[in-house]
């Protein structure tokens, strides 16, 4: 027994020291392996340049043609695509440059999509997360509130918003983006029932932490990787509304345009003029496909098990 | 006794399960039953016992990270069961908890410096960044982690460097009790054996007392100075390291002893082993009166009957909730080779 004391403070000794082997390279945060393996994706990488060129364009490119989205070109009515006149896209029945209409169409869109993107998120993070973290009879309550609002019809509410808010589109988006959150609530509560029985929550809890920076700090960050794939495949839904809304009248109101408008201008004259709807429909779909495409990229960066 | 630190009178937790039936009484699940205990300054509990057993419970109950059903903790004189949430969370800068497993009770997206630097933001929110971050620094070195990982992540660290940054956030708000929850059975061997040897050295650098769970006899041999076995919940035996582990007073805790690998090969060929029958048995419906009658080699009717309670044998505070502990004392072998 002796021998296995001694045997053991010798081993003891050898066991003092620091554990000090340092992990290679720069710190890396999940997010920064994330974005290593969103960049190593090529479809993403694709769709990312494709939808910084579209945004580019959007916000640069009015500046650059010598028309705008309002004014009729009284020499050029019903004109095709020529680059002689310099009207790219061709002009609409009223003259207008449809180039302009359309670069101007999709600032709206885009606009409008991360104005009800952002709401949605904001409020379907907090409900979420709050509604899952507190549990039990809250929980009980905000979600069946949650299916109370699901199972109300969206138009009827966005004609009802309509009649509240008039014509202001960007309040109405916004207001859409208030009806969006419900899926991200749902999926952010079920992200958080499983982070909180998590070990680093109940040790947060044991250094007297209180619930809503535990929220706020702990529970919150962690959610990024569903919350943020789930925001871009959102952000080409409210788009596609938005076209819905508009094709129907509820939109964007004449002169401003927006790419539904444009879309659904174009299909009446699909005969006659196609290059009203080809040219809007293109930056559509282009973008459509790029947040699909990233969203899919993010998917596998955040969660790269699962693909 | 002396005055105790931590004083634990009949806890108990309870989990309320969920019902067959709108109309069944909903189970309940006993996870911990009228455990009692006191704790000395500078003293380290050791809680064994097989799975299920209720230690970890027990740990969180102390806490009151999980809240006890009944029975009171009593802290420094005062009852931490009895604190309002707040008065709570100021008494937690003296209480803290490593976990069982490192990664994981380490928050992936924050920093080395943000996960040890958290119970000092409460519990001392007027420091300014520079200080919290030397505190920080200082407890690393405690720790033994080099002060260059400071802005890293968990999962560029090995178990053992998780551990270490588990103990370094334990220990940051200069805490006195501190509940260690099986903080080395997810480790190699090796790894287990630095993990022990710093919690020892910070035990006595920093006057911690320590509540150490483990289902691993020969760890919690190495560090405790009593020890506490538990089974379904109940304290079966209690009492100084040495008497415990020489002349166990319960056929539970012999049985345990037994099951324990030795490292030396001839020693574990010679010696007895008592093996247990079957499993342990459901915590929501335990047999009546002595839970552990049902898998016990002397079991006789009277255990049946009622709880057997703790009585002292060999007259010290080593005690033992057998009705026939001095039996089990006397004997020594004998059970053995009845049982076998």
């Amino acid at each position: 027994m002796t021998l296995y004391v001694d045997k053991r403070e010798a081993l003891e000794k050898r066991f003092l020291v620091p554990d000090t082997e340092m992990p290679a390279g720069k710190p890396r945060s999940l997010m920064r392996d994330a974005m290593r393996r969103l960049r190593a994706n090529k479809a993403a990488v694709g769709a990312i340049i494709v939808l910084s060129l579209i945004i580019i364009l959007a916000v640069l490119g009015p500046y650059f043609i010598p028309y705008d989205y309002e004014t009729p070109d009284w020499g050029a009515f019903r004109a095709p695509p020529d680059f002689a006149s310099g009207h790219y896209f061709g002009t609409d029945q009223n003259g207008r440059d449809l180039l302009a209409r359309v670069l101007y169409g999709t600032r709206v869109s885009l606009t409008v999509a991360i104005i009800a993107t952002s709401v949605s998120v904001t409020v379907g993070v907090l409900y979420g997360s709050v509604a899952g973290f507190v549990g039990g009879r809250t929980d009980q309550a905000m979600m069946r509130f949650v299916d109370v609002m699901y199972a109300l019809p969206y138009l009827l509410f966005v004609i009802l918003l309509m009649v509240m808010f008039g014509r202001n589109v960007f309040l109405l988006f916004a207001a859409i983006g208030l009806l969006e959150w419900l899926t991200m609530a749902r999926i952010v509560r079920g992200q958080t029932l499983s982070l909180k029985e998590r070990e680093f929550v109940e040790a947060a809890r044991a250094s007297g932490v209180s619930t809503l920076p535990i929220i706020l700090r702990h529970i919150v960050p962690n959610l990024v990787g569903p919350v943020v794939i789930y925001a871009t495949l959102t952000i080409p839904e409210i788009v596609i509304t938005e076209s819905f809304l508009s094709y129907l009248g509820f939109g964007v109101q004449e002169p401003l345009t927006s790419l539904g408008t444009l879309i659904s201008e174009g299909a009446s004259v699909i005969q006659v003029m196609p290059w009203l709807l080809f040219f809007p429909g293109a930056v559509l779909v282009s973008l459509l496909l790029s947040f699909a495409f990233i969203g899919d990229g993010l998917r596998d960066a955040f969660d790269p098990k699962d693909r | 006794m002396s005055e105790a630190l931590l004083s634990v009178q009949n806890l108990s937790t309870v989990f309320e399960l969920r019902a067959r039936s709108p109309f069944a009484k909903a189970p309940k699940l006993k996870a911990v039953s009228d455990v009692s205990f006191d704790l000395k300054e500078g003293e380290t509990l050791g809680i064994v016992g097989e799975s299920g057993c209720g230690k970890s419970t027990l740990g969180r109950s102390i806490l009151r990270l999980i809240e006890p059903t009944a029975g009171r903790v009593v802290w420094q004189g005062r009852e931490l069961t009895d604190l309002s949430a707040e008065e709570m969370r100021k008494a937690r800068r003296d209480l803290s908890i490593i976990f069982q497993d490192p990664i994981a009770s380490l928050d992936p997206r924050m920093t080395v410096a943000d996960i040890i630097g958290e119970p000092l933001r409460v519990a001392e929110p007027s420091l300014d960044r520079k200080t919290r971050r030397q505190r920080v620094l200082k407890a690393m070195e405690e720790v033994g982690l080099a002060p260059e990982m400071i802005n890293r992540y968990p999962h560029e660290f090995s178990g053992g460097q998780a551990q270490r940054i588990g103990i370094a956030r334990a220990i940051i708000t200069e805490p006195k009790l501190i509940v260690c929850d099986e903080p080395v059975s997810a480790l190699d061997v090796s790894i287990q054996a630095q993990i022990i040897n710093l919690l020892r050295g910070l035990k006595e650098r920093l006057g911690l007392t320590l509540i150490f769970i483990s289902h691993d006899l020969s760890v919690v041999r190495l560090v405790s100075d009593r020890i506490l076995v538990l089974y379904l919940g109940r304290v079966v035996e209690i009492g100084p390291r040495g008497d415990v582990f020489a002349r166990p007073a319960h056929p539970y805790t012999r049985a345990l002893l037994s099951a324990a690998p030795i490292p030396d090969p001839d020693v574990a060929r010679s010696r007895k082993r008592i093996p247990l029958q079957g499993d342990p048995p459901s915590p929501i419906n335990p047999p009546s009166g002595c839970a552990f009658r049902t898998r016990c080699p002397i079991a006789r009717d009277v255990c049946a009957k009622e709880i057997p309670p703790l009585i002292p044998v060999e007259g010290g505070t080593h005690r033992s909730a057998c009705l026939f502990a001095e039996e089990v004392l006397r004997s020594g072998d004998d059970i053995a080779s009845a049982s076998v």
